[in-house]
């Protein structure tokens, strides 16, 4: 029944006393006949503050309190207490699971099982809110979510089988790329040599396969990295350690929407999910490359009309602390406006190569970086 | 002499024949669906005056037999008075031939078109004669009379006679052969009976419909309705013509004799006053009186100022046997409100209104208009369901306060709902002759809103306290589950014994919670225990009151209570966190429908903290009794304020 500390390392021990001080606090309210609750960081927008040491925003310090006084929240709290069971079990016998795998695991939990996994996930990010250890402390991980790299960089891989495999992301990847691991920490992922000027992080499929059909990678000596959509925590952790531990620049190139805002946003700023591991995920120094509304009207590009949820998005981008900088302000102004976002392939109006040969070259040298 | 005998004296005749085929679209006969629903109409309303009259509790048989070509024979049979032999040439074959059309009384036909107009609809489509079977008492024979009307004359004509065997020891059994067709629905014979049943509880009426299905409207009350009370006319409330009638028949030889007395409310000053005004010298005889001078008396009526009518003349089916009427028909409803008005008048007719909302969840569907019951004088109407002021009044209410769902606050709302109104009243002022509709009279409009809304309140104060409970109770299921298992796993977790979890269970539901049951046994009673249990942090200390009903006797309270007003009280000692205690009594002598909830009130106790019951806030209980009429509406105001 309890902890098994003969076999546990101490770090898990560590992971596992942060655990039980929440169902110390659990057990106590009862036993007290007190209503059961635990208090934990206002996870919205409304309580992100910015981290002047590291640069992101951090969530700020409004508590919620999570009471056993309303239904919803005392099962909440009994899903806390079964987490942190099958937690206890995956430490003392040294397995781990995907959160996908917990949430069919809460299936048996009987009252304590999810309705969906953003449920659990959730409640998982909670746990690291609360005792701010990692979710890998607690031994669960995510799916591959398929981001991948592409460019002349030697990495080191530690396989699941526990070989170590050498790979160049150029010379040893189809045209694909390297795919970036669910881990990217100095266990299972070392840089063994980087030859490459700048990242250029992009947010569609489209066109990465575009930029690597045309050669942009060689021609400029770049490294290319697929986001897919809201990127992955490895996929931000990679980003930020080529950024800060081999100084390479760092570009973002989305779509002119607001969605792909908040893409850059969690790269750049921290996403307000993960705010509690911003210094840990989020790249300060990446720099927003476009589409920008600007852009729309310079290059002249096809447009679609912005939907009502786009307005409502760029609305509240403009109370979102993250965006409240003079340039941000203006273009989102700019674009709402306009009433017009256009996708990064639009660019494609002025031929397949306009990207690489005019689009791109223009933007970076107007950076600095060409 | 019998009761057959003296209503025959009251029965007065005027020639009228041929009215009736000119309008017998006015008078309910313009379709041949219609035709047999007015024809069950008259002759279920005339059975059911011809029992009350001869005081027996009615039971009715009406059944429908299919013939050919269209054809339905109808057969209504009641277990009434009868009538003597020789008036039933008159009763049944003579239009406008009644008891009823020459007083000034609550009843159901008043204008008294009544049964022979079906006789000659009868025979004017069929061709055959009706045939009328009465028997007046055991001690006399059950006659069988073929009947015939000549139309041109208004001359009844018997075709036909023999004396029978009936088993019935009184009655009247009337057989037509018409041109109808028979339906089912919102305005059909069924509907006609099923909503006559409601209003007239103290009737057991049996339908026997052309396929042999029979279905039985039982009786929920054994009480047959007080007779109502003949008034005089008064002098706001009659017309020009029956003016120079009564003057032309009375037996006063001095004009304000006759007023003084042959209406009602006319003494001797205001008679002067009305001769006065109208410049009529005062002994004039009244059988001399011109058109002009009885069209002068009339604006003189209407310049002096006439206490208005009596109103106890007016007999209301009261908020109990609605109830119960409402209850049989609509059976497990979730709840019945009721509202009886005290009696108004208008324009010299005096009248009086009831209202009740029946609640069912299960069975009304909650996304329909709701079901308009609408009677006059304890008589459903069927048709020209948006030309009523009932109708009217109901739209005009915003049922989006009474928690019902009605599109832009007008119009029928939509629930789970039927709303019954009932005007009562010796003149009801219908919007044409065949009596489909109750005219916008702006006195009875104001009357039935109030008495609606009432009924509307009550509704919405009983479903929302029985909402709050309900979502208390399904909180309470699940926080008995999910505190338990949390208490298990922390001491799973961390290896320690199960903590005791109930305080902290109170602490969460954090209320007084309050549960009634009501069983009910024939002969014994109701049993109503109240359970009170303390799911708070701390003791309570409270005093638990029931209101009781008005009738009925209050028997073995458990613990010992006492009584202030219409209430029960027990003073209580301290309920403990996560304790329960019971409070019993039984009442005897009502019906199982008179008792469908219980108000309860505690006192001590912070109403936020209440549930199923309301926080006493009146002071106001005095120990003697008070009017029962004004506790309820200080309870009904402490309900709106919990609302």
């Amino acid at each position: 029944m309890s902890t098994n500390g003969a076999r546990l390392e101490d770090a898990d021990r560590e992971t596992l006393e942060a655990l039980y001080e929440l169902a110390h606090k659990i057990y106590d309210d009862l036993e007290d006949g007190d209503v059961p609750e635990l208090n934990l960081p206002v996870r919205s927008k409304s309580n992100i503050e910015f981290d002047e040491e590291h640069g992101v925003w951090k969530y700020g310090d409004s508590q919620s309190t999570r009471s056993a006084k309303k239904t919803d929240g005392a099962k909440m709290l009994l899903r806390t207490t079964y987490m942190i069971d099958f937690i206890r079990e995956m430490l003392e016998t040294d397995k781990s699971s995907t959160l996908r795998e917990m949430y069919y695991i809460s299936e048996g939990w009987d009252l304590a099982k999810f309705s969906d996994q953003s449920e659990s996930d959730k409640l998982a990010e909670d746990l690291e809110v609360i005792t701010e250890y990692l979710r890998e402390d607690f031994q669960l991980r995510p799916e591959e979510d398929g981001a991948r790299i592409l460019g002349d960089v030697t990495v080191e891989e530690e396989t699941r089988t526990g070989d170590t495999r050498v790979i160049n992301c150029q010379d040893d990847v189809g045209d694909a790329g390297y795919s970036v691991p669910y881990s990217v920490e100095e266990d299972k992922l070392r840089f063994v040599d980087i030859d490459a000027d700048f990242i250029l992080a992009i947010e569609t499929g489209g066109m990465f396969d575009r930029l690597v059909e045309n050669g942009f990678d060689e021609s400029h000596n770049a490294l290319l990295l697929h986001l897919k959509g809201q990127p992955a925590r490895s996929t931000r952790r990679l980003l930020k350690r080529l950024n800060e531990e081999y100084g390479l620049p760092t570009f973002v190139f989305t779509d002119a929407d607001p969605w792909s805002y908040r893409i850059y946003a969690s790269v750049a700023y921290g996403a307000i999910k993960t705010a509690h591991i911003s210094e840990y995920l989020a790249t300060p120094a990446a720099q927003y490359l476009g589409v920008t509304p600007s852009d729309i009207v310079n290059y002249d590009l096809p447009t679609d009309d912005l939907s009502e949820q786009d307005e409502r998005a760029l609305n509240s981008e403009l109370s979102d602390p993250r965006f409240d900088d003079d340039q941000w302000r203006g273009e989102i102004e700019f674009q709402l406006e306009l009433g017009k976002k256009s996708e990064q392939q639009a660019l494609a109006k002025y031929g397949l190569d306009f990207v690489t040969d005019t689009y791109l070259p223009e933007k970076l040298s107007e950076m600095g970086v060409i | 002499m019998s009761i057959a005998n003296e209503l025959a004296d009251k029965q007065r005749d005027i020639a009228v024949s041929e009215f009736f085929e000119r309008n017998k679209h006015i008078l309910g006969f313009d379709n041949t669906t219609r035709a047999l629903i007015t024809s069950v109409k008259e002759g279920v309303d005339n059975a059911l005056d011809a029992c009350e009259e001869g005081n027996v509790l009615p039971d009715i048989r009406v059944e429908i037999h299919e013939g050919d070509d269209d054809e339905y024979t109808l057969v209504i049979e009641d277990n009434g008075p009868g009538v003597v032999k020789r008036q039933v040439p008159k009763v049944f074959g003579r239009l406008l031939y009644g008891s009823q059309f020459h007083r000034i009384r609550q009843s159901r036909g008043q204008q008294g078109i009544g049964i022979s107009a079906v006789v000659m609809y009868g025979q004017l489509t069929s061709g055959q004669p009706a045939t009328i079977c009465t028997r007046v008492g055991p001690d006399h024979p059950a006659y069988e009379l073929d009947l015939r009307l000549d139309t041109k004359e208004n001359e009844p004509e018997v075709v036909d006679e023999e004396i029978v065997d009936w088993d019935k020891d009184s009655g009247t059994r009337l057989e037509i052969t018409m041109e109808a067709r028979y339906v089912r629905g919102a305005q059909s014979v069924y509907e006609y009976l099923r909503t006559t049943s409601i209003v007239n509880p103290h009737a057991e009426l049996t339908l026997v419909e052309p396929d042999g299905t029979t279905t039985k409207f039982p009786r929920s009350s054994e009480q047959l309705p007080p007779e109502t009370v003949e008034i005089k006319p008064h002098p706001l409330g009659i017309e020009l013509g029956q003016l120079q009638e009564m003057a032309k028949n009375t037996e006063a030889r001095k004009i304000t004799s006759f007023l003084q007395n042959d209406f009602c409310r006319v003494g001797l000053q205001t008679a002067r006053k009305i001769c006065d005004k109208a410049g009529i010298g005062e002994d004039r005889k009244p059988s001399y009186l011109k058109t002009d001078d009885c069209k002068a008396l009339m604006s003189a009526f209407e310049e002096v100022r006439i206490v208005s009518p009596p109103t106890d003349c007016l007999s209301p089916i009261g908020e109990t046997l609605i109830r119960r009427g409402l209850r049989t028909e609509f059976e497990d409803a979730d709840l019945v409100a009721t509202e009886t008005r005290s009696a108004e008048v208008y324009g010299g007719h005096p009248f009086q209104i009831e209202a009740a909302i029946v609640h069912n969840s299960d069975k009304l569907p909650d996304d329909e208009q709701v079901e308009i019951l609408r009677h006059a004088n304890r008589v459903p109407l069927l048709y020209q369901r948006g030309g009523c002021v009932s109708t009217k009044a109901i739209e005009d209410i915003d049922w989006r306060r009474y928690d019902l769902d009605q599109r832009g606050g007008q119009g029928i709302p939509h629930g789970s709902c039927a709303i019954l109104v009932h005007v009562a009243s010796t003149n009801v002022p219908f919007t044409s002759e065949s009596k489909d509709a109750v005219a916008d009279i702006p006195e009875i409009r104001k009357e039935i809103e109030l008495a609606v809304r009432e009924c509307a309140r009550e509704m919405r104060s009983q479903i929302r306290k029985g909402k709050k409970m309900k979502r208390l109770r399904q909180k309470e299921d699940i926080i008995r589950k999910i505190v338990p298992a949390m208490a298990e796993k922390s001491a799973q977790i961390l290896d320690k014994d199960v903590p005791d979890y109930e305080k902290a269970i109170a602490r969460i539901m954090n209320a007084v919670m309050v549960t009634p049951t009501i069983e009910y046994e024939q002969g014994v009673g109701h049993d109503i225990t109240i359970e009170v249990r303390n799911y708070t942090s701390h003791g309570k200390r409270m005093q638990v009151m029931a209101e009781l009903p008005a009738e009925g006797d209050v028997e073995d309270p458990e613990p010992d209570a006492g009584y202030r007003g219409n209430m029960i009280v027990w003073d209580e000692d301290k309920i403990d966190t996560g304790e329960a205690r019971e409070f019993s009594y039984r009442v005897r002598g009502l019906a199982e429908a008179d008792i469908q909830n219980v108000d309860i009130f505690l006192d001590g106790i912070d109403a936020t903290l209440i549930a199923g019951a309301e926080a006493w806030e009146g002071s106001e209980i005095e120990e003697t009794a008070p009017e029962p009429q004004e506790i309820d509406d200080g309870d009904e105001v402490t309900q709106e304020v919990q609302v």
